[in-house]
């Protein structure tokens, strides 16, 4: 017999897709059983009442948590969220129900023995209900007592080496795509630069120092299958300088028809036999491929790397050979002056170890940021508020045609006087001379 | 329940205290097949939605077997995924940055059982515990935040809205007959901890009443100046109230500035915003982060308005399919849907979706609204 009705919740329970309210029971289930006898750290209903918050909240269209309060870890200043019941008589297993984030490892593998050891912890002294994974990309625990912090902070760092995650005004959990793991389109090591940085910023990471959070993420090439372009304020875009690859037999292999377009991405509709012209050199945007007989040709100095061919037909072309990344920055969700994407800073670099070369250009807008960022400024809204040449300033790096979509509407140039001859400093009785009052 | 201590001790927390080890490093985790083919792949095929083969320039294959779930997940299901992976996959699995599960497999012959396996897993309640897809020209699953699972300041639900709209658009998931990805995302506020605001569809939750002042305990409960601070229109001042004959310290909102993020709330208790008529969800359509073929794009409101009708929300999820089909039905092969709006015009995209259209669809938010007006002669009727 469960402890709340759950009339609501239970309508999700039906239809195909994994429904969270059955394993929330089968969670709470567990627990009531206890059949490995374990002593729970924290009340062992705390499943049930976490189902009758959410009933009150399906009933009542409002949440029912509270904002946090100051909780964490002994120095440090983010990794844990307070999270206070603001009906904590009705569910007293939830009055009190911080989240930890846990630092997910680049590329997100697992092994089992590993899952299963934060599963035993977490069972033991929290509610056993994680998020796999939270939006930035941590392994996010959900739901346990302010005197269960630092044990499980103690559990974590002693017996299975790994640390929290990042929160508040700090630089946030990196994360990264599957890159050179599983994918033949990386253009570098997401997730050796994603640990790398990791580890050199673990200061930046736990202590916020920052006016606001910051956010790091690395995509192996410009399908941004982590959407770094959009959400974070460092995006770190794999790409290449020389030729795409082409095998000619293959090309033809597509032509034929023996190969399916896009790795067999349209297998669930008819769309007539694939035809290179249309789907691939006519949807080319800057239309630099084109057929010379059964040959393809592709004006390499032309392409922008957008992907399509390369993804229309995998076993043919690859990525060039000379590779790196892009770095842009500034991208952030809406609040609060709308959103904005990542602006391109650097068009390419090579990712080479200790790579040097990218935390000189991390170190110097962490600077700029942090003398001249607004409390909860993000870096995006001051390129926006002191303009992208003060962060080229900032960078050392040059203006080039590559930073722009188009040049500037105005002609309002805000010429420093160092770039005008002669200067700003006038003698008005030598002008005189020639100018009469 | 006796309190049983990890070995800390908080008389002196500093007594070999370990911190700054950052996460665990990624190769430890690899399986042998990755870990022998990084940076070797040559190409990848899809055999059948939700199924991949990556093939190694060492001749070597990996099988991938991509399963939907629920981000919200218990110990009892996580290690119910580690019994199937120590089954078929010598102990590893992965998560997707879309919290799909793949398991990998390095021969074709392991992949019927572990398929099968997978598919043989249901919930009590009927659903699927790990169905197969997510891959291609289909719909995979939905990245979201908390909602009322865990968030002080949601307009909506989250895991609730993803699953009944999952539900609606489950043969898409398993299937390839899309024009191109379609990326559906859901943030239970408009703070977007879940960055939705570049989505094929993106589902957000909004709030539409101000804050209700608690007078009688703001100035006890706040620091009036953070709350102040923390607007980001400059629609809070602070006030002085009269309270049962007393002349307290508080805030005054100016209401018509209040665009309903929530803020104020994050840094005063007593400025609740929740409001079962006032909350409900927006949809956004057409973003994008891939630079394939257009450059990336933003998601654009296109309904201004849903009420939050749990444990369903049928207005949302049947809305999301209409678009979703008409799109299905009209599109170019490899057009996302930004890219069809945009092909066909945004009034011929409310015209075949069957939506109306009204000034909160208007941009009024400062200079970028000016670039969304229409500057040119050209329409249709």
């Amino acid at each position: 017999m469960a402890k709340h009705e759950t009339p609501l919740l239970d309508q999700l329970e039906s239809g195909p897709w994994p429904s969270f309210v059955s394993d929330l029971k089968q969670e709470a289930e567990s627990r009531a059983k206890n059949e490995k006898g374990i002593e729970y750290q924290i009340p062992q209903d705390v499943c049930e009442d976490i189902l009758g918050v959410l009933e009150l909240s399906y009933k009542h269209g409002r949440t029912h948590w509270k904002h946090g309060g100051i909780v964490g870890v002994f120095g440090y200043g983010g990794g844990v969220i307070g999270r206070y019941c603001d009906q904590p008589k009705m569910f007293p297993g939830v009055a009190h129900f911080h989240t930890m984030r846990v630092n997910q490892p680049a590329g997100k593998f697992y092994t089992t023995d590993y899952l299963k050891k934060i599963c035993d912890l977490w069972e033991f002294r929290g509610s056993g209900v994680t998020n796999m994974h939270g939006s930035t990309g941590d392994i996010i625990l959900l739901g346990t007592t302010t005197p269960q912090l630092e044990e499980i902070f103690h559990e974590l760092t002693h017996n299975m080496d790994q640390d929290l995650g990042g929160s508040g005004s700090n630089l946030r959990t990196p994360a990264d795509c599957i890159g050179a793991a599983r994918c033949e389109y990386a253009c570098y090591d997401t997730q050796a630069l994603c640990y790398d940085l990791t580890q050199e910023y673990q200061d930046e990471l736990h202590r916020p120092a920052f006016p606001y959070k910051f956010k790091f993420k690395f995509d192996g090439c410009p399908n941004c299958c982590v959407a770094s372009i959009a959400r974070s304020d460092m995006s770190f875009i794999g790409t290449w300088r020389d030729n795409i690859r082409i095998d000619q037999e293959t090309v033809k292999a597509y032509i034929g028809g023996e190969i399916a377009p896009n790795a067999g991405a349209h297998s669930g509709r008819d769309w007539g036999a694939f035809d290179i012209q249309k789907e691939v050199n006519d949807l080319c945007p800057t239309g630099c491929m084109y057929m010379d007989g059964d040959k393809l040709v592709i004006d390499d100095k032309e392409c922008t790397r957008c992907m399509h061919c390369i993804n229309v037909m995998p076993q043919a072309l690859r990525i060039g050979e000379d590779r790196g990344l892009s770095i842009l920055v500034g991208a952030k969700a809406p609040i609060l002056d709308g959103a904005q994407m990542g602006s391109l800073l650097v068009p390419f670099i090579k990712v080479e170890e200790p790579y040097d070369e990218i935390k000189e250009v991390i170190e110097a807008i962490w600077d700029w940021w942090m003398e001249e960022g607004k409390n909860r400024e993000r870096l995006g809204e001051l390129i926006k508020r002191q303009g992208f040449q003060k962060l080229l300033e900032a960078t050392n790096i040059k203006a080039i045609p590559q930073h722009v979509q188009e040049p500037r509407h105005n002609p309002y140039i805000f010429w420093k006087e160092d770039e005008v001859e002669g200067g700003w400093d006038r003698d008005i009785n030598k002008f005189r001379k020639d100018h009469l009052r | 329940m006796a309190f049983i201590s990890s070995g800390y001790n908080p008389d002196k927390p500093m007594e070999n205290r370990i911190t700054d080890i950052g996460p665990r490093k990624y190769d430890e985790f690899y399986p042998e097949v990755i870990r022998n083919n990084k940076g070797k792949w040559k190409y990848h095929e899809i055999l059948k939605p939700g199924v991949l083969v990556h093939v190694s320039e060492t001749g070597d294959k990996v099988f991938t077997v991509r399963c939907g779930g629920a981000r919200l997940m218990s110990v009892t299901h996580i290690r119910e995924i580690c019994d199937i992976a120590d089954k078929h996959c010598g102990g590893h699995v992965r998560f997707t940055t879309r919290n799909n599960i793949e398991f990998m497999v390095d021969s074709q012959d392991k992949l019927d059982p572990l398929v099968k396996d997978l598919e043989g897993r249901k919930f009590d309640g009927g659903s699927f515990k790990f169905p197969i897809g997510g891959t291609g020209a289909g719909v995979t699953n939905i990245i979201h935040t908390q909602g009322w699972i865990h968030c002080h300041t949601p307009a909506t639900d989250a895991s609730g809205p993803v699953k009944a709209t999952m539900d609606t658009l489950f043969e898409e998931f398993q299937d390839h007959r899309m024009p191109a990805h379609v990326r559906v995302s859901l943030a239970c506020c408009l703070n977007m901890c879940g960055a939705v605001h570049c989505s094929d569809i993106a589902i957000l939750g909004y709030h539409r009443k101000p804050p209700i002042l608690d007078h009688e305990y703001l100035d006890k409960m706040c620091e009036i100046p953070l709350a102040v601070a923390a607007c980001p229109t400059a629609a809070i001042k602070p006030a002085k109230v009269e309270f049962n004959g007393q002349t307290l310290n508080s805030v005054a909102v100016k209401n018509e500035r209040c665009m309903f993020c929530g803020n104020c709330y994050t840094m005063c208790p007593s400025m609740p915003l929740a409001d079962t008529e006032g909350d409900g969800i927006v949809l956004m359509v057409g973003g994008k982060v891939s630079n394939r073929i257009s450059t990336p794009k933003f998601s654009k409101v296109v309904v201004a308005f849903i009420p939050n009708e749990a444990p369903r929300w049928e207005q949302t999820t049947s809305t999301i399919k209409r678009i979703i089909d008409t799109y299905s039905n009209d599109a170019k092969k490899y057009e996302r849907i930004g890219e069809w709006a945009e092909r066909i015009g945004w009034e011929r995209f409310f015209d075949k979706c069957e939506l109306d259209f009204s000034h909160h669809l208007i941009d009024d938010f400062r200079d970028p609204a000016y670039y969304t007006w229409r500057q040119t002669s050209q329409f249709k009727f």
